[in-house]
């Protein structure tokens, strides 16, 4: 039996910054139920000490010169943003007035 | 109609060095083609007419003042819609990107513009590359070229159909679990996911970056192994680039035997789930293989059972890190919630409206497998099994030179008939999923139709890593034993689009 239920979904929506309605949430619960079951197994498929592969094929301290190369103008690194102002990203408020 | 469509990318290079062709006409029977069928197809979901006549008359131009040109100069080609373009909009079939003109040329772009390649358009697919039919794209599914009412596979089911429906002679795909490999598998077509790392990642808008690979499509296997020689090679903007050439896939292509080579038959990749059509098809290629001289053996891979498992932990573990970037600050869409909102707010009701229901379940599971006390249970042990799946292959490719299985259990389904049920569409994709798993390169090439539905089955062959060539070696051995017993190539089969439109109106 799967450990999904609806406010863990809610719990889970709100850590990945998705605001969900009762609706999705019905139906992620019972979808995400099924396929956590599902991908379980993978729990009783090792047996014994097996190193963890994070990554195909191995590579190590892979570097570049470290020398200055052409990057985007301020202009161009804004020029796919919702909203902007003095050449800077303009957001909303971080912090609730409370 | 220009019959040029039709020619296989090799021939239309030829056409073109020799100036019987010029791009301009090649690259306009393309568009008009485009323009009559892309309608009923839904492969592109940006045409590029314009930038595309402009590379074209380039190419005429210096062609005919005798500078030398790239290999693949003047020939049109399809870019799927994860790759970014500064002369296309890139959307990676999502809402939350609609409209957004990137910066930068993703690497393999850049290098199909210094081939001088005239860019059709940027082809369809799942949001975010995540689905195997293209129903989960936020622009309407891609249908079928062998027919219109069934799924072109997925992710990449645009490059497939527009293949497939001779709407390009060949296009770039990715792979993260299969979206190369199964697509063409369903279309008839010719797909290759390269050894991990043998094409930069750079620009392609990521979904899992540990499984991702950017690969070619075509209708047959030389056309593709042009394709992987152009877009191949180190880039020092990624970082998991590999340094070293893996040599040239176009020769591999044109090896005429396959005396003594060791083809290892996956024992779990056949058998139960697996339709007959599929089966039998798959069954008649290892006899044919076995005719060519190749020797046929079994091996077992006992880990793969626990592959898509770990294949759903990883995949929504990394893309729920990597889509966090869509977060309605640096580009894409911003909803913006009434009264005084926190970013918070705006960027939860912006991926609220942005993502579609794939996409948001997969980063939900993402979140879940890396929650702390979930971590090592799910994520840790996936993590193991992909270790297990890798000795598989190891102690498989001891007893044999490449892997083969059917690249899919089924023939193409219909559209509707699985977009509700998760995992059911998971399973799709259970032959491919252990190649990315280990990074090593597959291959999907059609085998001819299931008798049951007359649609296209497709084998898959796999390869030690770096080891490409052995792909296409044996892949156009194979093509070319059945071209010679069908008379004809594997699209020849296919009904006409013509047809079918005139049938669906």
């Amino acid at each position: 039996m799967s450990e999904i239920t609806p406010d863990l979904v809610r719990h889970l929506a709100g850590l990945a910054r998705i605001q969900v309605t009762d609706a999705e949430v019905a139906q992620f619960t019972e979808q995400l139920s099924l396929i956590v079951d599902s991908v379980a197994t993978v729990k009783a498929a090792v047996q014994g000490d097996v190193p963890a592969t994070s990554h195909p094929i191995p590579m190590a301290n892979v570097f570049r010169e470290d020398v200055v190369e052409p990057s985007l103008t301020q202009v161009e690194a804004l020029s796919g943003a919702p909203d902007s102002a003095d050449g800077r990203f303009r957001v909303h408020a971080i912090l609730d007035e409370e | 109609m220009s019959n040029l469509v039709f020619k296989p990318a090799h021939e239309l290079v030829q056409l073109l060095k020799s100036g019987e062709v010029t791009s301009v006409e090649l690259t306009q029977a393309f568009l008009d083609r485009i323009a009559q069928f892309n309608g009923e197809v839904n492969a592109y979901l940006h045409v590029s007419a314009e930038s595309a006549l402009a590379t074209a008359a380039d190419v005429d131009r210096r062609r005919a003042a005798g500078e030398a040109l790239p290999d693949l100069a003047g020939l049109p080609i399809a870019v799927k819609d994860n790759l970014t373009t500064t002369d296309a909009p890139t959307t990676s079939g999502s809402k939350i990107l609609e409209g957004w003109v990137p910066q930068y040329d993703a690497t393999v772009v850049a290098k199909l513009r210094a081939q001088l390649m005239p860019i059709l358009g940027k082809t369809n697919l799942d949001e975010f590359a995540m689905g195997s039919s293209t129903e989960y794209s936020a622009f309407g599914p891609s249908h079928n070229p062998w027919d219109l009412d069934r799924i072109p596979g997925g992710s990449g089911g645009g490059s497939s159909s527009a293949v497939a429906a001779f709407l390009a002679p060949i296009a770039i795909g990715s792979d993260t679990g299969g979206s190369i490999r199964y697509p063409a598998s369903v279309t008839g077509t010719v797909g290759i996911k390269p050894t991990y790392g043998a094409v930069s990642r750079y620009g392609l808008i990521a979904l899992a970056s540990s499984l991702d690979q950017i690969g070619p499509v075509s209708r047959n296997v030389l056309d593709s192994a042009l394709l992987q020689d152009a877009i191949a090679g180190y880039d020092k903007h990624d970082s998991t680039s590999l340094p070293n050439s893996l040599g040239s896939m176009t020769e591999a292509a044109s090896r005429k035997d396959v005396k003594g080579l060791r083809i290892g038959v996956i024992k779990q990749l056949q058998g139960e789930g697996f339709q007959d059509g599929v089966l039998n098809r798959f069954n008649e290629a290892l006899e044919d293989l076995k005719a060519a001289g190749a020797q046929i053996v079994e091996v077992d891979c006992p880990s793969f059972e626990y592959a898509i498992a770990a294949y759903y932990l990883i995949l929504p573990a990394e893309a729920s890190s990597n889509l966090a970037k869509f977060d309605s600050v640096r580009f894409g869409l911003r909803v913006t919630p009434e009264g005084n909102p926190t970013i918070e707010r705006v960027m939860a009701a912006t991926r609220e409206a942005g993502f579609g229901p794939e996409v948001k379940r997969r980063i939900i599971l993402g979140t879940y497998a890396l929650s702390s006390g979930y971590y090592d249970a799910y994520y840790g042990s996936a993590q193991k099994v992909r270790t297990l799946i890798q000795r598989d292959f190891a102690a498989a490719f001891a007893k044999a030179d490449v892997l083969v299985s059917p690249t899919a259990p089924t023939t193409a389904f219909k559209i509707g008939e699985k977009n509700e049920d998760p995992l059911a569409m998971y399973l799709n994709d259970v032959a491919t999923i252990p190649a990315n798993l280990a990074g090593i390169p597959g291959i999907s090439l059609p085998i001819g139709t299931a008798d049951e539905d007359n649609l296209p089955v497709g084998i898959q062959f796999l390869a030690p890593a770096m080891e490409d060539s052995r792909l296409y070696h044996v892949g156009a051995v194979l093509e070319s034993i059945l071209e010679a017993k069908w008379g004809k190539t594997m699209m020849d089969f296919a009904p006409k689009l013509e047809n079918l439109v005139k049938g669906a109106n």
